[in-house]
């Protein structure tokens, strides 16, 4: 059997150690274009504030870790498949052939379209090679701008805040990180943030750059302000590495359309991670989530396919954040925004930053949000991924949420065989 | 073989001694908000629940760490953080469905229960029995992990 896998991030790895795993005779080839060992992009913000060096971010420890695994690693670019004769063209020139093949590529930052995106200064923080390019200019004291405060956006943010930067946030929507945090959350997130020295711009654009007079680069904000930096960060969003397929028949949408096995329509070719448009658990429907934990679980259902394990079927990932900003740490959860219909409990404690709001369906937890919460923070993914009736339990956590473990504890029987007595 | 916690929530008095156990074995104090093992009280009903990791097989929090700074330690079959290379991003506590890695603000890490390499203090320290550090194919634990195993499907 040859396994080939195109990508090298945590989805690819993944994928390629559980089928050496799975299946001890099989050729597993490991393909990523990016001229680094394997890496995980989520370690780059502590290779930013040096906290971590380069091999830091290293998804696997030890220079001859794949080597030992049987996996065979090639630095080079996939650029064509050829579905009929089951092959993949790299860019160096050489043609390989599977039997299986995974699509692993991950997505790429997209620049807004705005004028002055190609001058010097600008960077996203995507990659090893853009983090290593922000480090150098990211000093103390220089004047930073992020655009986008997203939620990578607010990862960077806090890297580059805590590398001393003067910062100032730039973000088109009303709040911050829009698309995890709720009006309450995001507010709040934003409050912290301001108190601790960023200057944060909601509901406003970044119209145009150009070069600047005091400061390398200018930025025009569509509130009509002018701002004169030194470094600018894009993180406006990223969009699935699909481009070379053009032509495959491949189907796509936002990413690659996978079913349940993590199958294209091509029996021979999977998909997993920021390239495929995976079942997400709550909503039922396909979606490109983006996140770590759902990268890494679907390589290993992927994996588990692509050697015919049929048994393992995709129930759906469930969307999940977490995110510390500044020393605020908050994530959100499956249908966080709530479902029609469905209830919510709320407690919120602006002075201290303390916010939990849990969204229910009937009896079962679809959805929540926490700020200033990091003990059993798990238990919320446990609660909506099991969907466990909460019984009386519901009751108690509309009146007080913080009873929420009690309610894990008291509803799943996790705890030990007499923990029904408890019921 | 492999040895592994039983937790008796209805042998728990609510005394804490395991968490001051814990604390004091892995953090050096005696702090019950330092522990990797917590007893959770049931007002209502008067009664305790002692919870922390049962080391599942499926070792979600393992799976999710973007820099391999969970690994199992072949020994005692416990998912380790190990504290140098964590660097503290916190996936690891939204992906355990169990709720049973916390971050700890003081270090930046995160910090769960690796049955203290073979010789866990709660178990020791526990006055009545509620805490157990057995084989792992003991009745009772069988029945534990079945009841935590039917909680979140495999796949
Ligand atoms: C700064 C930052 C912080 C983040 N923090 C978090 C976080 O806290 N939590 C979280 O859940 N997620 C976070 N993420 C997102 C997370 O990193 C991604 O979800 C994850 O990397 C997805 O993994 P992947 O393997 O699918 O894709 P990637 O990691 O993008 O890997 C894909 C690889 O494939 C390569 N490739 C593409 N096309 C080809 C080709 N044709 N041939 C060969 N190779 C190719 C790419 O160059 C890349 O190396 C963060 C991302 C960034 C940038
Ligand atoms: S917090 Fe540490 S152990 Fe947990 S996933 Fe992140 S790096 Fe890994």
């Amino acid at each position: 059997m040859k396994h080939i896998v195109v990508g090298a991030g945590p989805a690819g790895v993944v994928a390629a150690e559980t089928l050496r795993k799975l299946q001890a005779s099989a050729d597993v080839t490991l393909i990523g274009d990016e001229p680094e060992a394997p890496y995980s992009r989520m370690a780059l913000p502590y290779y930013l504030v040096k906290q971590i060096a380069e091999e830091g971010t290293h998804l696997r420890k030890g220079a001859d870790h794949f080597a030992k695994h049987g996996i065979t690693v090639k630095q080079d670019r996939v650029s064509a498949i050829n579905r009929a004769q089951k092959q993949v063209s790299l860019a160096s020139g050489e043609v390989l052939a599977y039997d299986k093949l995974l699509l692993a590529t991950g997505s790429r930052p997209v620049a807004p379209p705005i004028p002055g995106m190609d001058l010097p200064g600008i960077f996203s923080c995507w990659t090893l090679a853009d983090a290593r390019n922000i480090a150098a200019r990211a000093k103390p004291g220089a004047k930073v701008l992020l655009m986008g405060a997203g939620f990578i956006g607010c990862i960077i943010l806090e890297a580059l805040a805590q590398s001393g930067a003067e910062l100032t946030v730039v973000e088109m929507e009303g709040r911050m990180v829009p698309r995890m945090m709720n009006d309450t959350a995001g507010n709040m997130i934003k409050d912290w943030c301001e108190s601790r020295g960023v200057k944060v711009h909601t509901s406003t654009r970044v119209t145009g750059i150009t070069k600047g007079t005091a400061h390398p680069l200018s930025a025009a904000l569509s509130t009509g302000q002018q701002l004169e930096v030194d470094l600018i960060v894009s993180a406006t969003g990223v969009r699935p590495n699909i481009g070379f397929l053009q032509g495959t028949g491949l189907e796509t949408g936002q990413g690659i359309l996978i079913n349940r096995h993590m199958q294209t329509n091509d029996p021979n070719i999977f998909a997993a991670g920021d390239v495929a448009e995976g079942r997400d658990f709550s909503t039922g429907e396909s979606s490109v989530q983006a996140i770590q934990p759902t990268a890494t679980e679907h390589a290993q259902l992927a994996a588990r396919n692509m050697v015919g394990q049929q048994g393992a079927i995709h129930r759906g990932s469930v969307n999940m954040n977490v995110l510390d900003t500044l020393g605020l740490i908050s994530s959100s959860f499956g249908l966080w925004m709530g479902k029609p219909g469905g209830d919510s409990a709320e407690l919120l404690n602006r002075d201290r930053f303390r916010y939990l709001n849990l969204q229910f369906d009937g009896e079962v937890l679809v959805g929540a949000t926490s700020l200033g919460m990091t003990q059993h923070v798990g238990v919320l993914r446990g609660l909506i991924q099991t969907k466990t009736r909460l019984g009386k339990w519901k009751d108690r956590l509309l009146e007080d949420p913080t009873r929420l473990m009690e309610a894990y504890l008291g509803s799943t029987q996790a705890v030990g065989f007499n923990a029904a007595l408890l019921k | 073989m492999l040895k592994a916690l039983q937790l008796e929530p209805e042998k728990c008095t609510g005394c804490l001694q395991c968490e001051m156990a814990c604390s004091y074995e892995n953090e050096a104090v005696f702090n019950p908000s330092k522990s990797r093992i917590k007893v959770f009280n049931f007002h209502d009903e008067g009664r305790f629940a002692p919870y922390t990791c049962s080391q599942c097989s499926e070792a979600w929090c393992m799976h999710a760490c973007p820099v391999e700074a969970i690994v199992i330690n072949q020994q005692t079959g416990a998912k380790e953080v190990i504290e140098d290379v964590c660097v503290g991003c916190k996936v690891c506590t939204i992906a355990c469905p169990f709720g049973t890695g916390n971050y700890n603000s003081d270090s930046g890490k995160v910090i769960k229960c690796d049955l203290c390499g073979g010789d866990p203090a709660c178990a020791t320290a526990c006055p009545t029995g509620a805490i157990t550090y057995v084989d792992a194919d003991h009745t009772g634990l069988a029945r534990m992990k079945a009841h935590a195993g039917q909680s979140i499907p495999k796949n």
